[in-house]
Order: C-alpha cells, then structure tokens, then sequence
C-alpha cells in the first residue's frame, strides 16, 4: 500500500520539485497573498493532540467569524502524514494540519503547504519565538512555512537518590557521563538505556554537537549523516554499547518502562515532555527524579539538543490562509491558548513568553518538587539554531533505526549504520528527483 | 469452506459415552483421541491467554499495569476502568462502538442480501456473458481491499463522499467471496424442480426468492454475514484514509488513534486496553448467536 502511494505521489513530487528549484534560494518568487476573506469562513483543522477541542473551543467562542472545526486522528507518523499527501492530491485538505519540524522539509519539498510570509501578522509575530524554532519552520528561506507550536528542549533526568547513594556527581560533560556510566555499572545499574529504535533523540545528541544531518543551498541538498560530529556522537555511544554500561531496551515498551521503574536504568537525556513519560512509566520511582542540565561536549558549554516539537501549518488547497494564519498565530503564542494547551496535553511552547507561563514555573511533586520547567527553560534558549531535517526523514529514520538495532546486538557498529542510512537516503532522494548535492 | 463438507452429523456426540456408542466411522483409539485432545488444548491456551491478558490488564490501574503478575489480578478496577472509558470526552468510545456496529451490521446486511441476490441469479438464471461477471467477481476475490483503499479516496473525493458515514459504509457492501460462496451453494441446495413448481403455482420471480430461495439459502447467508461483518469491523486501513471526523471512526481506528498518542497522555492506555476488551464483545455476540443457524442448517442438509 505504502508503495503504491510511493508511486502515486513520486509523479507529483517530481514537478514540484522542478518548480520548487527553479526558483531557487533568495528566490523572487512572491509569496501567495494573505487576504482576509469577505464574510465568515470556516476553518478544518487536523491535529492528534489530545484534548485541544477544548483549547479550539475559547477560540470559536469569540471570533464567531473564523470558527475552526477540530478533526483528530493517528499521529503523524501513524497516518496522517499520509492522509494529508492523499488529500493534498485530491484537493481536499483541511486548512490547517499539525507537522512535526521533522515532517515540514518532506511537506515542503512536495508543495503541500502555504508560503504565509505574505501575511503581515505572521512576519510580525517572528521575534515572539524562540530564534530556533522560527528556523525551523523557514527553512532557511524567505518563506515561512508553518507557526511553531512546541518544542522538546532536551536536559538531563536523573535518579537523585541513587546518585546520591552511590556518592557519584552528577555529570556536566559527556566524559563525566561515561565515568559516571562506569560506576553505576559497579553498583548493578545501567546509566541509561541507548534508544535503538527511536532515532530521535540521537538526532538530539548529534544536534547539541552542533552537528548537522541535512543542509538545503536553495538547489540542492546536501546529506550529511556521517558528518564528522555525527560519527564522533555515535562513537561516543559505541564506546558505552561496547563496554555494557548502557541498555538496549526497545523505547516505549513495557519492558523499557519496566527498567526505568525498577531502578535499573538512572538517568535519561531527553526531551522536556520526557518527564510525563516518566512519571507514567515507572509510578514506583515518584519523587526520585531530578533534571539537570544535558551533559556538554566541552566544560563550560551551555548547548541544548532538541527532541521533538511540531508547527501549526496551512496546507496547500486552503481558501483561507489568512483566517488560518491568524488561529494559529492565537493558538501558539497567545498565554491563554499555550496555557490550555500545556494543561491538556503537556504542550511546551515555542515563544519566548511561552517559557515563562506560571503553569511552567511550579514546582513538580514527581520531581521531588524541583521547578524542572526552568531547567527546560533554559535549555530551550540554548538549542543549536539552523538544525536542518531532510525531506524523507520516515525513510532515514527506518534505515537508521535498522541499522542501530544490528549494532545494539553487537553486530556492526553506529558508525556504520550511519554511513549505510547516508547512502539510502542519498538513493531515495534520487529516485523521488529530488536534486542531491554532490 | 471446511464447513460445507464436514460429514458428521450434528446430533453424534452429545451422550457420555460418545466413545464406546458413536453410530458411525473408525473406534478411535485412547492414544489418537489424548494427541488431538493435547493439540486442541494447547492452541485454545494459545488462542485465549492473550484474551486473558487483555481482561486482567483491563482491571488495573495504569501504574498495575506494569509492576503486577501481567497473568493475575491486582486491584479489581474493572468497573471503574469501564466507567471512565465510556465517560471519557463525552462517550466518545461508545460513539465509536456504535459506529462500527452500525458500519459492519448494515454493512454485513446489506452485503449478505446483495451477494445472495447475485450468487442466486448466477446459479439459477440462464443469461448471456453469466460466466463472464462471475469470473470477474471471483478476480475481486483475489484483490486485498487493502490496494482499492487509494483509488477509492481518489474516487469519493471526486464525488465529495470522503468523511462521511458513506466512504466507509458503500465500499463495505461489495462481498465478492459472498457471490461466490452463494451461487455455488444456490446451484447445489436449491433445487430447480422448486422453482418450477413455484413459477407454475403463480409465484413471481422476487417473491420466490424472498420466501423460499433465502430460506433454502441461509446457511451460506449467515456465513457470509459473518465473515462480512468481522471483515468490516476489522477493517482499519480504510477509516483511516476516508475519515477525518472523529464522530465518525469505528473503534478499531479509533483505538489505534489513542494508541499513537500514548507518549503524549499515557493515561490513555488504561482506556485503550479497556476499549480493546470491549471492542471483541459484539464479535463473540455476533458468533455464538449465529452459530446456532450456521449449524442448524448444515445439519439440515447433511440428514436430509
């Protein structure tokens, strides 16, 4: 079935593509015009986050001229992705869709969504976000490609009885990790569990490394998976796999909540909604945890990764970008939305008063009563800007992924998974025409 | 279809001592009878302890869920497990519910009544290219629903029927499996003699089918009525191309919906455990109510 879309869609992709290069980097293409319609409009939106009916309804309530209907579904990943190119080609998208950072590039290079930097609000509202999450929705062009909605600024969580029992110091840099990984090995535990099958947050690492995976000069793209600093993050982690100091446990099952809720896993680098998952997973573990600052390639550093974090975006086909810019410009930035939002469904928002909302500056019971939202807080400011994703990240993910399992079980190493994910993705973008640097 | 051919007969083996004073076929030996039995027990084990996880995992809390025996119950919470799925957003889950048995009951119906009609027709009238429609229809026994998925989102966005109780309901009533089942058991249990005498006694050709050619037919009605409706109700891939409203979505998708969702608001796996367990309940309802006419009417031919 994912074949015969493949197919379907390649035809399309293919003069898009031409027409998207053809215009190239500082391009003087214009952007669409973002005119208020004449009466009342209303709005489609697709999203899965939980709960948002609610957030959507204070918006309906006082503008009843741009009434937005809610339609929630499997996440990205799970299927709507994949609705949307259907319907994108049918013509019959909803206005507005929620896209992961990861997914804009792939929506982008298809010609599914709407160019708003023709809409004077939305350039207006540019410096309320957090700089790197407006780049992640540019792309690193003129066009402005979705409003960013949240992010997952990653730091480090950490077993603050078991480290203190232990009489082992929280680490600070990554070599200190690996000392630290070394004694909690002698004490029976693992440090953490590396993450083979959600490649994501290794994504994170090599981001804080200030590494790059994909690079876009307007023309063409460039694919850089086995980049120097991306190799060096998966050393590093070859090196723990190698000497056992980490476990393998498959991310999101039982199994993995298990050995974080029996105590033998300590610390999980991870993003800022890593701390709802914890707290679900491993109950028995509450008032245990403490966050603290990601571990730095060098002393003193103060660099961020970051995991996760999706955009508001007006998909191609829409009558109405101008109302739909205007929602979603409320929906991610103004306090009562990002507020509902984040008591719904643990949004963490991407603008700058975002990360100062009071609901984010409480302390959490599950965290011993640290306030770990400044930690995040923080963190979020100092994520590396310009991290640049591919636009066949579902292909990347799994050929990666496929290879990190091999190397999880001792067979090949990361590295290499690395260069093998690097030669596929160079593969599937030629086969989709989409033009490769190099 | 095993079921068709299956030579016992029905009222064989109800006495207790089935062993020494069975009316027909080879004595099984003690031997022979233990290895079947063995086999038999440990696929149905096999096919219910997953049944049996599903019931006591639905009885935990979400924090039970992982730290107690995953085979044994902890808490019993199952009442109030069941309360918060159907209270949660409004009754969302029993919409769902009520959608699907809406979409695979009328759809199964609707389905049944259609293929009979053909198989009937095939079977019984004499009409220019007959063969060739059936040989078509068997061709659309070969093609997986899955692979008319797209093209039919394609079609109904054309005719704007996508997201609508429609998209999912009209394809659900083409059972190309049930045109063949019927017209092969048409031919073989409704007899021409019948017809004649009906058409001689005046009866037209509708009413004929309606009271009595149905009758003669229902047992491969009922099967295909199930197979149809578990078809249905198991059918993911389509809801999840054609509906976008939730209002509309069968459980199944619905279920997975919450599923993906589970990183974002883990207490969703409380219902989403809770609303699997549920979401078998019409199933097995549709089957053991069934069943009784399933095999009512194989007896009925077999003695016959």
């Amino acid at each position: 079935m994912k074949h015969i879309t493949t197919v379907a869609l390649t035809a399309l992709v293919s003069s898009l593509t031409l027409a998207a290069c053809s215009s190239g980097a500082g391009s003087t293409e214009a952007a669409p015009e973002c005119a208020p319609a004449d009466g009342p409009v209303t709005l489609e939106f697709t999203t899965w986050i939980p709960g948002i009916e609610d957030v959507v309804a204070i918006w309906n309530d006082a503008n009843p001229d741009i009434q937005v209907e809610v339609q929630t579904g499997p996440n990205g990943n799970g299927g709507t992705y994949q609705n949307f190119f259907n319907q994108i080609e049918a013509g019959n998208a909803p206005d507005l869709g929620q896209i992961e950072y990861d997914a804009i590039p792939n929506f982008r290079v298809q010609g599914g969504l709407v160019d708003l930097s023709g809409c004077e609000e939305v350039m207006a509202a540019k410096d309320d976000f957090v700089d790197w999450t407006w780049s992640q929705v540019t792309l690193g062009s003129e066009g402005v490609y979705g409003i960013p909605q949240d992010s997952g600024p990653m730091a480090l969580f950490y077993r603050k009885d078991l480290f203190e029992k232990a009489g082992i110091e929280v680490p600070t840099t990554w070599d200190e990790y690996r000392a630290a990984a070394e004694k909690v090995r002698a004490e029976g535990g693992y440090i953490t569990n590396f993450s083979q099958t959600d490649i994501n947050q290794f994504a994170g690492f090599v981001w804080q490394a200030g590494g790059q995976w994909f690079g876009n000069d307007g023309d063409a793209w460039s694919v850089e998976l086995a980049s120097d600093t991306s190799v060096d993050v998966a050393d590093y982690w070859q090196g723990l796999l190698d000497d056992d100091l980490v476990a393998t446990h498959p991310a999101w099952t039982d199994e993995w909540n298990n050995a974080y809720n029996s105590g033998e896993v300590w610390t999980w680098v991870s993003a800022v909604w890593g701390a709802n998952s914890i707290a679900s997973g491993a109950p028995d573990t509450a008032g245990s945890w403490a966050v603290a600052p990601a571990p730095q390639w060098n002393e003193g550093d103060e660099a961020a990764g970051n995991w996760g974090g999706s955009s508001t975006a007006v998909l191609t086909g829409s009558d109405h970008p101008y109302e739909a810019a205007k929602f979603a410009l409320w929906l991610n930035t103004s306090e009562e939305a990002l507020t509902a939002l984040n008591a719904a469904a643990n949004l963490y928002p991407a603008t700058k008063a975002g990360l100062e909302l009071p609901a984010l500056k409480e302390g959490v019971d599950f965290y011993g009563g640290q306030a770990i939202y400044d930690v995040f807080a923080d963190a979020a400011q100092q994520v590396v800007p310009d991290f640049t994703w591919g636009p066949t990240m579902t292909q990347t993910y799994s050929d990666v992924a496929d290879g990190f399992k091999s190397a999880a079980t001792g067979a090949g190493t990361l590295a290499e998974a690395l260069e093998s994910g690097q030669q596929k993705t160079i593969d599937a973008l030629e086969a989709q025409s989409i033009p490769v640097a190099e | 279809m095993s079921i068709l051919v299956d030579p016992t007969p029905q009222q064989a083996p109800a006495d207790a001592h089935a062993e020494a004073s069975s009316p027909r076929g080879p004595r099984d030996s003690r031997l022979s009878r233990t290895g079947a039995m063995l086999v038999m027990g440990v696929f149905t084990v096999y096919f219910l302890v997953p049944l049996w996880w599903l019931l006591v995992a639905s009885s935990k809390t979400p924090g039970d869920v992982f730290t107690t025996n995953p085979l044994w119950f902890a808490d019993m919470r199952l009442g109030e497990n069941l309360g918060e799925l159907f209270a949660f957003r409004d009754g969302l889950y029993l919409r769902w519910l009520g959608n699907s048995v809406l979409y695979a009951g009328l759809g199964g119906a609707v389905a049944t009544l259609i293929a009979g009609m053909a198989g009937y027709a095939l079977a019984k009238y004499r009409f220019r290219g007959r063969e060739t429609i059936f040989n078509i229809v068997l061709g659309g026994v070969l093609v997986p629903a899955t692979a008319l998925a797209l093209p039919l989102f394609l079609l109904f966005s054309k005719i704007e029927l996508t997201n609508t109780f429609w998209a999912v309901f009209l394809p659900s009533i083409v059972s190309p499996f049930g045109v063949y089942l019927t017209r092969i058991f048409a031919a073989a249990s409704v007899p021409d003699e019948i017809l004649e005498a009906a058409r001689l006694d005046g009866s037209g050709e509708m009413r004929t089918f309606f009271t009595m050619s149905l009758r003669l037919m229902s047992p491969a009605l009922v099967t295909v009525f199930l197979f149809q409706f578990v078809t249905i109700w198991n059918n993911f891939f389509l809801p999840l191309i054609m509906l976008r409203d939730q209002s509309l979505f069968p459980v199944t998708f619905g279920l997975y919906g919450w599923n993906t969702q589970l990183n974002q608001i883990p207490e969703l796996r409380t219902y989403v455990l809770v609303g699997a367990l549920v979401s078998i309940v019409p199933l097995i309802v549709t089957f053991l109510s069934l069943q009784r006419f399933w095999r009512n009417g194989l007896g009925a031919g077999a003695v016959k």
